[in-house]
């Protein structure tokens, strides 16, 4: 770890910032964006499912 | 042998799969020319690049070949696949991995003298990385100019 | 006819929802941990290349979205082919929740890809084998989600989607050697070959456990879709409704 001098020369990249944080950016985001539409899309799967037991009541599934 | 409906729909779709893969395997050897993104200076010299068109045309940059006009932007170098060789002409911004022993691809047109009037120069890297400590160290056991295979290499 | 449970037990709907529920707490801390030490490694502690310095450390980001991209397409031709010919519905569904997570990592592969380009090759595009076979990635993940949502019939949108997820598998291998088949702008594979990495082992680490990584969280993405899906498509079966009463 000894290559960085400082926090400030870590964050220049050499010159590269401008290319290398954006791609980290991106990837990170990208990562994050896909967690929130999985979960929200089980969450979602999820309620409407319960809505349904409420509605049939006593679940009587056609199977 | 009785064909279930499942086995009827394995030899359906298992043929489709293989019917698309040959067609694609064919298609990509009849364009195989045409899908080439640049010419080794080899096929430059054997004539096989489009008359009066613009090309490109890839290859490594020779030690000692660079040479900078005074005066003005315009950098004469040669490329090599290490059997022929073709002349460039370039003025321009080169990007930061041009250096002499780089895999370079340039794109323009020959002109009457064989020399090839480049509008644009890229930098070709290959797939090794390394500390520079190591790579020092590697200069220093072995054959000092060695040039990293660049482009064209990897093609016959 | 015993070795064929496996798979029958993988087309009930009731024991994949809760496979998948078991396994992807695990999938998803995993993969979190790679990320995290990955990211770490590859930005922090692996050293600069020789020539590319700290502009290569763009890798770290994009040859895990490549394989991610890549892996996630075949395994869903894999399962819309089950699904065809096996009639599977469990397997339409895992293919239609790779998806999502497929296309948007063959984005971040060609827009890191870009990133990477400008400096080092000197351009942001290029029509070359290796660019273009990738564009069409994204496209095919693009048409395959753009053909299931054309149909209101469920069942429908399975089989044609399945049709265009297998056919669009033979430019897997054609990106993968496109830099072999052709004269290509991008150079070979580092790690993706049966040769030995072309990296020292301090860059190489921080690489394949971003790989890891990225499975590990291609294999969570894919366990909470599918139990989505799997709830969207058993809405009316007995076990379903029995398993939410129990509270699940």
């Amino acid at each position: 770890m000894n290559q960085w001098a400082s926090f400030g020369e870590w964050l220049a990249m050499g010159g590269y910032a401008a290319y290398v944080w954006p791609s980290i950016g991106l990837a990170i985001g990208t990562l994050l964006l896909n967690m929130v539409m999985a979960r929200r899309r089980h969450a979602q799967a999820l309620q409407r499912a319960l809505r349904r037991l409420a509605v049939d009541g006593n679940g009587n599934g056609e199977a | 042998m009785a064909m279930t409906p499942r086995r009827k729909r394995l030899v359906l779709f298992g043929s489709v799969l293989l019917g698309v893969a040959i067609s694609a395997g064919i298609a990509t050897l009849a364009f195989r020319d045409n899908l080439q993104y640049f010419y080794n200076p080899s096929e430059v010299a054997a004539g096989k690049v489009p008359a009066g068109k613009r090309f490109r045309v890839g290859g490594m940059v020779p030690k000692g070949s660079i040479h900078r006009e005074t005066g003005s932007l315009t950098v004469n170098f040669e490329v090599t696949d290490f059997e022929h060789t073709v002349k460039i002409s370039y003025s321009g911004v080169l990007p930061d991995l041009f250096r002499e022993g780089q895999g370079i691809i340039a794109h323009g047109k020959l002109d009457n003298q064989g020399v090839f009037v480049a509008d644009e120069v890229l930098a070709k890297h290959d797939e090794k990385y390394m500390p520079p400590e190591v790579r020092d160290s590697l200069k220093k056991t072995h054959t000092p100019d060695a040039p990293a295979p660049a482009a064209g290499a990897n093609q016959s | 006819m015993a070795t064929w449970t496996w798979f029958h037990k993988l087309g009930s709907p009731p024991h994949v929802y809760r496979i998948a529920g078991r396994f992807a707490p695990w999938f998803g801390w995993g993969a979190l941990l790679c990320i995290v030490y990955g990211l770490f490694g590859g930005l922090v502690l692996a050293p600069p290349d020789y020539q590319q310095k700290d502009a290569f450390r763009i890798i770290y980001v994009h040859a895990p979205a490549a394989w991610l991209s890549l892996s996630c397409y075949t395994a869903m031709a894999v399962a819309a082919f089950v699904g065809l010919v096996w009639r599977m519905k469990i397997a339409h569904a895992a293919a239609a929740a790779l998806a999502p997570v497929g296309a948007s990592f063959a984005f971040v592969c060609l827009a890191t890809g870009s990133l990477w380009g400008r400096p080092m090759w000197g351009t942001w595009w290029e029509w070359d084998a290796r660019l273009t076979s990738q564009l069409i990635l994204l496209f095919l993940y693009l048409g395959y989600m753009a053909l299931r949502s054309a149909h209101d019939d469920l069942q429908r949108a399975d089989r044609s989607s399945a049709v265009l997820a297998i056919v669009g598998v033979v430019n897997v291998p054609i990106i993968h050697y496109s830099v072999y088949w052709w004269n290509s702008l991008h150079q070979g594979a580092t790690v993706m070959k049966a040769d030995r990495p072309s990296m020292p082992t301090e860059m190489l680490v921080p690489l394949l456990v971003m790989f890891l990584g990225f499975t590990l969280f291609q294999l969570w993405v894919l366990c909470t879709r599918l139990r989505a899906e799997i709830l969207d498509r058993e809405r009316n079966a007995r076990w379903l409704q029995e398993q939410l009463r129990e509270g699940a």
